[in-house]
């Protein structure tokens, strides 16, 4: 009600025309609860009317009903979706996203599982900013089971004793959470003493129930084929005869905070008998007569027309809600790990409090904007490149490089073969290297280093094979994980080309040589592999120096 | 992308089976039963009284009559005792058999006829495939599934236990004196059907095929493998029943199952969210069944009148309206008040009305409309409803708002059930019962009466025993689905003496909105059936190209987008260095970092773990251009290095030119216009020598 209040008037009045959208249940269950609204406003009250009922009627058929995670296109840019929230039958979360951008906003939820719904159920999402509400932030509940009993067991004692039990609700959400409470309870205890409802309002909206199952709890969807939890047994319509009628009973009456209507009619009427109970079910706005007998233990309270009213019944608080709590709400943002968080709706030092917490445990920016405060955040957004063919395939095989300073590093830097080209005016591209120069309209031009390497003296018994053996063992004994692929006269490393060079002069080859009677190795390799070849060309020239002194030795 | 279509099904009951190829992923789309086959076996003998003997058969007369039929001898008649009497087999698709369960990785199920086939599928130890379904269609098609299983236990009651590993019935079909009609729904048209036959599945095998899936609502985005963002859109062919919209890092597709633009119960057909795809893979088969072939065999499309003046004038609104329009739907309606009042008629001369039609949507329908019609006539007829899931799939109806028309949520809104029925249902006017043995059926019991009794093959169920016992009342009415060849059908009960009345319901697009549509929708490319490109002619449609697939025929579809988009994150794209080009000031290149990875359908680069080489700037690896000589010299001689230009022509008759350095050690250059080669012998010449190159050549 407190979320969809206005908008009649908004629609209707200011002349609000985009689109509005509302989950299944929201919509179903509006129209009941804005009429109600507008006739306690109007007709009780006599307060001057915001909205007419066919204003209501108008606005309602503008509303798109949306079901949970379906996608929608709101425009071009905007897309939405519902996650389930708990709380009431039809709340929902609300994830959006613009372009790269997303948020996720929560009006109330609840993190646990109650008699009839689910608890909030979402994906884990990136997101730039959660809002969520906070209306608990700083209340850590405990299991709800022991406030259930207690609850019962109050209002079992009540009529056990022979008096009534008034239990002022909401016509959505906590009637029939503790209906379907006391309905269970009223079957396992043999009870037959009658549970009314007041208004036909819940007995409607207890229709709804029934038919929007797929929003109810899991357990509920489970038995719901056999036996729907929402046909209460023990249910009946209440009469206003009823008031006065001898016997014990229990009534759930409109409005909740006995700030108006029936169940403060009912309430005058209950009060003065030590016998009978109220229980309250949820919270009170200050000034209401629920706020005060929640208060204290007040003996007599002024009604709002003057009139005071003697109070001898028991009082009992209902001491579980349907909003989630600090623990909830900590849980949710840690789930979701937001960029930002902003909370919303709750009394300022608890919001403080919540805020310092998830700043320090979670390590995320917090706001608690008051109102008409703007807050900015940084969004998200990508740079789109369109990429070649070849560059994906090369990223999609792995390219392991092993690295051997001090522990051996393993590195798969396949992306840096793509090159990332920007010209001015036109979408950025992603190409593999070799693609690069295609791009430009240039030719490829290969550099490369090149020495022809004397690699061992001349000698009579010279075996090429061997010797290009013997030096493929020489380089793997000292360049590690080198992939060396070796044939008769020739060895290949990477980019590294080495082949025996049996020409007389070769322009490769430096002037002057160490030995002057040499085996030569003509050596090529890419500025790709710049290292390694310079690595290569020193086991050689090893190899040189060793053969040179066996050589020498021998002569 | 890859598609082949594995069968084109037949009708709504027997929906087309593709497999779909995209970015590497086996898709399969839809696991059906050919139901229709089950006719050739013999339905379970109840003695209900009613001899056939009574009422002289006019069949046997008829036959020795023609002179035509007694020729050919092969091609007898057949009669009821040519029907195989033995526990069912069921025909699944055959080509389906034929690829390796283990190797499909998605599984998508359009409607719930669709899913009659699957727990065969997951019974395969290697199935690892993710399933995708709607969730009314996973409940509604479990529903049917259990609903088989449980009308097939009488089989296995009257036969026993057979044999499990081979069907004997199969063996004694392969004689010459078989009819060929049957031969041909055992063996196929090519004769290798028999690998096809299975054995009906169980329970378990039907929980443990649900346990595998994983339900969606319509639009609402699951995300395969990171790669595929799955979309399930509504086809309105019956409720649960979709189309598929499937994203991928190389375009999108979508699949259009048997469809129906504006239904009478189910959500609508969602035509938005299958606009302007790349690839339109067209499955509606369903004009194969309707007669809607012209003379020459090939509708025009200039037969509908308006067709020329909405692709060239109106706009796109206009269009998708013309698309809508209720022509069709009031049709439907016509045809189900038809059914309705035919069965008023009967019941008005004491007969009695058998429903044998099991699409749910239908059935909801027409129990509407028929309880509406009791409700304001004087007419006083119980309507019963048997079937294993009546009353389970009828509570659910009443809880699926989100799946249902628009009119029927908006009653829904306003506190009317979205079904009319459920109110009379709970005035205890319609009657739930899972079984005709059911306890307290013999009491409430009373005819006439109008009977909804599953299965529409009059093999299975219900319908089976009240067929026989209303078969020879000719006040009696049988409402049978059309499409299911009612001759084989009616065999075992001949003779009838009871009405018959067959009605076809819309199944799928009419022929001659396709080209509409696809104005409308604008694929890229669209795919369609040989049989439904033979038969209308889309060449004047602005899309790129059309293709037409064939059953069991594997079609390669070229990818349209060149490239692949990647998105790469901010900070990462502020982290790479980048290089100026050489007159080039438009330009700006820089070698990439951080990791690959594929998210939501998505190429996107980020932030790696790695950055280990901070060691300065990474020298280039690729150059491009020519070197010019005297701007390398000026480069060298400012490190300190001399050389001197040499010109010479190579063998192969190439311009060279070489650089002799002699100080401060001896080397050379080696240029031509493609390549340069930097000959030292000492290391930290070669890579002063490089820093030269570097400043007169383009590199990354």
């Amino acid at each position: 009600m407190d979320h969809v209040g206005a908008l009649p008037y908004f629609t209707e009045v200011c002349g609000y025309n985009g689109p509005i959208y509302m989950s299944y249940p929201t919509k179903a269950l509006s129209p009941l609860m804005l009429e109600d609204y507008r006739r306690v406003m109007v007709d009780r009250r006599g307060e001057e009317e915001l909205f007419t009922t066919t204003h209501i009627t108008n606005c309602m058929k503008k509303v798109i009903a949306i079901d949970l995670k379906q996608t929608i296109q709101v425009d071009e840019d905007l897309q939405i979706r519902a996650y389930y929230a708990g709380h009431v039958l039809g709340a929902v979360m609300v994830y959006a996203k613009v372009g790269d951008a997303a948020i996720v906003y929560t009006g109330d939820y609840n993190m646990t599982t109650d008699r009839h719904l689910g608890a909030a159920k979402i994906d884990r999402l990136q997101l730039d900013l959660l809002i969520s509400e906070s209306t608990y932030a700083t209340t850590i509940r405990g299991s709800k089971y022991p406030r259930e009993r207690e609850f019962l067991q109050a209002v079992h004692k009540c009529v056990a004793g022979g008096g009534k039990a008034l239990i002022p609700s909401f016509a959505l959400g906590r009637a029939q959470e503790l209906c379907m409470l006391l309905d269970d309870y009223w079957e396992r205890m043999n009870i037959k003493v009658p549970i009314y409802f007041s208004s036909g309002l819940t007995i409607q909206a207890n229709m709804y129930y029934k038919m929007l199952i797929s929003w109810t709890s899991q357990n509920v969807k489970e038995k719901h084929n056999t036996h729907n939890p929402f046909d209460f047994k023990n249910v009946k319509d209440f009469d206003r005869s009823l008031i006065h009628a001898p016997g014990p009973c229990v009534l759930f009456a409109t409005p909740g905070m006995l700030c108006a209507g029936f169940s403060l009619e009912v309430f005058k009427h209950w009060a003065p008998s030590p016998l009978n109970l109220v229980a309250l079910p949820g919270y009170s706005v200050a000034g209401t007569v629920g706020h005060k007998l929640m208060a204290g233990k007040p003996t007599t309270v002024d009604l709002y027309n003057g009139t005071k009213v003697d109070v001898r019944c028991k009082i009992h608080q209902v001491a579980f809600s349907p909003h989630t709590d600090a623990k909830g709400i900590m849980d949710l943002t840690k789930f979701l790990s937001p960029k930002n968080v902003v909370l919303v709706h709750g009394e300022k030092p608890s919001m403080m409090i919540l805020k310092d917490k998830i700043t320090s445990e979670l390590d995320i920016p917090c706001f608690v904007p008051a109102n008409g405060e703007t807050v900015s955040v940084a969004s998200t957004t990508f740079v789109k490149a369109n990429a070649s063919d070849m560059f994906l395939k090369s990223c999609s095989n792995p390219n392991l490089k092993f690295s051997n300073s001090t522990q051996l590093r393993v590195t798969d830097q396949r992306t840096s073969d793509g090159v990332l080209v920007i010209e001015k005016s036109k979408k950025a591209k992603i190409v593999y290297q070799d693609e690069v120069s295609e791009l430009l309209h240039e030719k490829n031009h290969v550099v490369s280093l090149a020495y022809c390497c004397p690699v061992k003296a001349k000698g009579e018994s010279d075996n090429d094979v061997d010797l290009i053996k013997q030096l493929s063992a020489k380089i793997l004994k000292t360049v590690s994980g080198a992939q060396i692929h070796e044939s008769e006269d020739c060895l290949q490393v990477g980019s590294f080309k080495g082949s025996l060079c049996l020409k007389e002069k070769c322009m490769h080859r430096p002037e002057i040589s160490s030995c002057s009677e040499a085996v030569f190795l003509c050596c090529n390799w890419s500025v790709a592999d710049l290292e390694l070849g310079w690595e290569i060309i020193n086991v050689m020239k090893l190899n040189l120096d060793n053969t040179c002194k066996v050589k020498g030795d021998l002569l | 992308m890859e598609l082949t279509c594995l069968s084109k099904g037949d009708g709504f009951h027997y929906p087309p089976c593709h497999m779909l190829n995209l970015c590497g992923f086996r898709i399969l789309i839809d696991c059906p039963l050919d139901l229709s086959a089950i006719k050739i076996f013999s339905p379970v003998p109840y003695d209900v009284g009613f001899e056939a003997s009574e009422y002289p058969s006019s069949d046997v007369s008829l036959d020795a009559q023609d002179p035509v039929q007694k020729k050919q001898k092969l091609e007898r008649q057949l009669t009821p005792a040519d029907l195989v009497c033995a526990e069912p087999w069921y025909k699944t698709v055959k080509a389906l058999h034929l690829w390796e369960a283990s190797l499909i990785d998605v599984v998508l199920i359009s409607n719930p006829m669709g899913l009659l086939g699957l727990p065969f599928l997951t019974q395969n130890p290697g199935f690892c495939a993710k399933i995708y379904m709607t969730e009314a269609t996973a409940k509604i098609g479990q529903f049917m599934m259990e609903d088989l299983v449980s009308m097939h236990k009488e089989f296995r009651c009257f036969y026993g236990p057979g044999d499990s590993s081979y069907p004997g019935w199969i063996k004694d079909l392969d004689s010459e004196e078989v009819p060929a009609l049957l031969k041909k729904v055992v063996f196929g048209e090519s004769g290798d059907d028999l690998g096809s036959w299975m054995r009906l599945y169980s329970l378990d095998d039907i929980e443990s095929c649900m346990k595998k899936v994983q339900v969606v609502k319509f639009a609402e985005e699951v995300c395969y493998n990171g790669t595929l963002i799955i979309k399930a859109l509504s086809s309105g062919l019956d409720i649960g029943a979709c189309n598929w919209l499937i994203n991928g890092p190389n375009g999108s597709l979508s699949y259009l199952s048997n469809s129906i633009l504006v239904s009478l119960h189910a959500r609508n057909f969602d035509i938005n969210g299958l606009k302007g795809t790349d690839v339109m893979v067209y499955s509606d088969f369903s004009c194969l069944q309707s007669a809607e072939v012209t003379e020459n065999g090939c509708i025009s499309p200039n037969t509908d009148n308006n067709y020329l003046s909405t692709i060239s004038d109106n706009k796109d609104e206009d269009l998708a309206a013309s698309l809508l329009n209720t022509e069709d739907s009031l049709e439907e309606m016509e045809k189900l008040a038809f059914v309705c009042s035919c069965a008023a008629e009967s019941a008005d001369a004491g007969g009695s009305t058998l429903i044998t039609i099991t699409r749910v949507g239908i059935v909801l329908q027409l129990l509407e409309l028929m309880s509406d019609y009791i409700e304001s006539s004087s007419l006083k007829v119980p309507i019963f409803v048997i079937s294993s899931v009546a009353e389970e799939l009828l509570a659910y109806t009443k809880t699926i708002p989100e799946w249902l028309c628009d009119q029927r949520q908006e009653e829904l809104i306003l506190g009317e059930p979205s079904f009319d029925h459920l109110k009379f249902n709970k005035d205890k006017k319609i009657h739930l019962f899972p079984a005709i043995h059911s306890p307290n059926l013999i009491t409430s019991w009373q005819e006439p009466c109008i009977v909804f009794a599953p299965h529409c093959s009059l093999r299975l169920g219900p319908s089976v025993q009240l067929l026989q016992r209303w078969r020879g009342d000719p006040k009696s009415l049988l409402v049978l689905e059309d499409g299911i060849s009612s001759g084989l059908a009616l065999l075992p009960f001949r003779p009838v003496a009871m009405k018959v009345l067959q009605c076809s319901f819309l199944s799928g697009i009419r022929l001659q909105k396709l080209p509409t549509l696809l104005s409308v929708l604008q694929p890229k490319i669209v795919l369609v059936p040989d049989a439904v490109s033979q038969r209308i002619d889309l060449s004047g449609m602005k899309i790129n190209s059309i293709l037409s697939f064939s059953e069991n025929e594997t079609l390669h579809v070229p990818r349209i987008a060149d490239n692949t988009s990647v998105e790469i994150t901010t900070d990462l794209a502020s982290k790479l260095s980048w290089r100026k080009l050489r007159q080039r000031e438009n330009f700006g290149i820089a070698r990439l970092k951080g990791g690959l990875l594929m998210e939501d359908g998505k190429h996107r680069l980020v932030t790696g773990l790695e950055q280990e080489e901070s060691s300065g700037k990474a020298r280039p690896l690729r150059y491009w251009g020519t070197v010019a000589q005297e701007p390398l010299l000026g480069a060298l001689l400012k490190m300190g290095i001399k050389g001197s230009i040499e010109h010479s022509t190579s063998e192969n008759g190439l311009e060279n030119s070489i650089i002799h350095i002699a100080n401060p050690s001896s080397g050379l250059i080696e240029t031509s216009e493609m390549c340069t080669a930097i000959v030292a012998e000492d290391k930290n010449v070669a890579s002063q020598i490089l820093q030269g190159i570097d400043e007169v050549l383009d590199g990354i």
